[in-house]
């Protein structure tokens, strides 16, 4: 054993704490690792009992995912050879490829409505914050209170008033329809939480911009927006993160042009027995563009949570 | 380089006063101080000055034209904030060119501007390091040299030794006051501390809840007090302010306190009532002929001199006095003070009672 430190805790303590870490990381990425690889077996190994950790993996999920397929007669099969390998995976199972699936449709739905939500949240929410942390505003405490009450229940408490209002404004089932619908939904956090991050930068940056000649705006844009990237990134991660699982709204009001793909991923199951590889393989898919965006922004995160806990 | 006049300047927060209906004028070159304690309204008087604030009332004028309600960006002036306030987000040479950048100047000539800047600040070595990993004495000057840069109308200092540590502050504000009369800025600096503001400025606002109590050079303010108030706030130790209720004759050269005369300069009117005597602590001295006396409470020794505190009939008394002086605690001496320098107060008012000044001096307030 090293020398006895006041600060530095002792071999013992770092080995449990890595145990530790170790197990929860374990019980938490366990369900990501059983869809990521269900998504690599075929229907039967997918059901198998006792469950198989080790198996061939097969490309069968991602094909069914992308893929609507149909029963053929021998005849037809022995007459359309297939001519790649994908064809070939379906063709083993007596069927042919009628055409693409709705999968990419609804994950370029979702990437709209995500990001597009997001970026309104953000920058709706970063003007309000702004507006509320460095002008007089009437009545602001109770306006932010007024804001902060929009969540105090879950939002799915009004899907009836918002479903008769989506429907008589024609909003139903349209890209703008759900892109408001998760901006309110989530400007509540953002104006908060970036009220939050713009208090903390001196109000000395922008009286010196005022000075040196820029206007407000100006200051606004080169010397608070730079300052308050962290509490951006990490607003937009937040906000993502709610459009981008939204489940329960997407089933609502959404069934065709505008559909996300939470709302369609369990439908895939009904095509042709259970199909358990092809969800897994839609899932795994829907989970990358949100883990792609936390990773880039990572940094930002994890200085925004523990934001403003310490005086620098 | 400008001057400045401030007429009526009144700026209220609600029903706060922040600032009451002040006035003076800065010459142009001049260091001008703004001193007060906290909150008796000299930073809100700078920022009405910068634009920051808006006054309530009252004008503004740098270099004959009005600036009042105009936007700070418009105003021709340089700020220097107590924490600075240097961009984080960029180095210390875009720092300092960030002014020169919002006029559009062209690239060479800003580069050029920042070279001589920083050879003037000696920050030649640091310009291409982020202001984030600097020393305090260095922001300090990244902070001066993007305010010299645009060679301004004038100068605005808002404590900006304030975050310095106490040695390097010394240092610093001999920096400062070389820059000034290297570049002949006009410059209004606001300051709690007496010392900084005695030892640089040319002339001296003392304010207090918002009113201006006294301006003048600093040796016409730590000899004449127009205001309890300023008596008390200058000095280290302040002045001694002993009450005692008499009446003084116009244009008679002493005054009877227990018994003793004390000679005064001859005051412009009759006074009495409630009257306080100021005398600073180095202008008392022991005089055992005195029956003004004092019993010796505690003495502390600062080196070449001591201050010794007496507790007298009309109060506790501050006295400097050269350390080779032997003085005992619990001793009862006599006290004698400088006649030329004593000024009275009217205790009711706090304002100094006007007194026939020998010529050279001239009286203020």
């Amino acid at each position: 054993m090293s020398k006895w430190s006041p600060t530095e805790p002792s071999n013992l303590q770092k080995w449990l704490a890595g145990s530790l870490v170790v197990i929860y990381a374990l019980v938490t990425l366990l369900p990501l690792l059983w869809i990521i690889s269900t998504g690599f077996k075929t229907p039967a190994d997918s059901i198998a009992y006792p469950p198989k950790i080790l198996f061939n993996p097969s490309l069968e999920g991602y094909v069914n995912l992308f893929t609507t397929q149909t029963r053929q007669t021998e005849e037809y099969l022995a007459n359309n050879p297939p001519t790649n390998w994908y064809e070939q995976l379906v063709h083993d199972k007596g069927m042919v490829i009628a055409g693409p699936s709705r999968y990419g449709e609804r994950f370029f739905n979702s990437i709209i409505i995500g990001f597009g939500s997001t970026f309104l949240s953000v920058f709706l929410g970063t003007l309000a914050a702004y507006a509320f942390s460095r002008f007089k505003v009437p009545l602001k405490d109770d306006l932010l209170f007024f804001i902060l009450s929009t969540r105090m229940m879950p939002p799915i408490a009004v899907a009836i008033p918002i479903f008769l209002m989506f429907r008589s404004l024609g909003l139903s089932d349209t890209h703008a329809g759900m892109i408001l619908l998760y901006t309110a939904v989530n400007l509540s956090l953002a104006v908060w939480l970036l009220k939050g991050f713009i208090d903390e930068i001196p109000l000395e940056y922008e009286e010196a911009a005022l000075i040196d000649g820029y206007t407000r705006l100006q200051a606004f844009f080169k010397v608070v927006l730079p300052q308050a990237t962290t509490g951006i990134a990490s607003t937009a991660i937040f906000c993502l993160i709610f459009a981008w699982n939204e489940y329960a709204f997407a089933v609502l009001l959404t069934s065709g042009s505008a559909q996300t793909a939470p709302p369609f991923i369990p439908t895939i199951i009904g095509v042709g027995g259970q199909d358990w590889p092809a969800v897994a393989a839609g899932a795994t898919l829907f989970l990358l563009p949100v883990m792609v965006f936390t990773i880039l922004l990572r940094k930002h995160l994890l200085r925004g949570i523990t934001f403003g806990a310490v005086r620098k | 380089m400008a001057e400045i006049i401030v007429r009526n300047l009144c700026k209220k927060f609600g029903d706060f006063v922040a600032v009451e209906s002040s006035s003076f004028t800065v010459a142009d070159g001049e260091f001008f101080m703004l001193l007060g304690p906290s909150g008796c309204g000299k930073t809100t008087t700078l920022r009405m000055i910068a634009g920051l604030e808006l006054p309530t009332s009252g004008e503004i004028l740098i270099e004959g034209e009005e600036v009042g309600q105009k936007p700070a960006s418009q105003r021709d002036i340089a700020f220097v904030f107590q924490m600075f306030a240097l961009y984080p987000h960029m180095n210390v040479r875009k720092n300092i060119s960030y002014p020169l950048v919002s006029q559009g100047m062209r690239r060479a000539v800003v580069n050029q501007k920042v070279k001589d800047v920083a050879r003037i600040l000696g920050i030649e070595d640091i310009l291409d390091r982020p202001v984030s990993g600097l020393s305090g004495g260095d922001r300090q000057r990244v902070a001066l040299g993007r305010a010299i840069v645009r060679e301004p109308k004038c100068f605005l200092m808002d404590e900006p030794l304030g975050a310095l540590d106490a040695e390097f502050r010394e240092h610093m504000s001999g920096e400062l006051r070389d820059l000034h009369d290297r570049m002949g800025a006009t410059t209004v600096y606001v300051t709690h501390d007496q010392r900084e503001a005695m030892q640089m400025g040319d002339r001296i606002v003392v304010m207090n809840h918002g009113i201006i109590e006294q301006f003048g050079t600093p040796q016409e303010i730590y000899d004449y007090p127009a205001t309890m108030f300023v008596a008390d706030f200058i000095g280290s130790p302040p002045m001694n302010l002993l009450e005692f209720e008499g009446e003084i004759v116009a244009e008679r050269d002493y005054l009877t306190l227990n018994g003793q005369r004390i000679g005064i300069p001859p005051l412009k009117e009759s006074a009495h009532g409630l009257l306080v005597l100021g005398v600073r602590p180095e202008h008392v001295s022991l005089n055992d002929q005195s029956r003004f006396r004092g019993r010796v409470e505690t003495t502390e020794y600062l080196g070449t001199t001591q201050i010794i505190t007496l507790s007298t009939p009309n109060g506790n008394l501050k006295a400097r006095l050269i350390s080779s002086t032997l003085v005992r605690e619990g001793e009862v001496v006599g006290l004698s003070f400088r006649e030329d320098l004593i000024t009275i107060f009217n205790k009711q008012t706090g304002k100094a009672l006007k007194a026939i000044r020998k010529p050279g001096f001239s009286s203020n307030g």
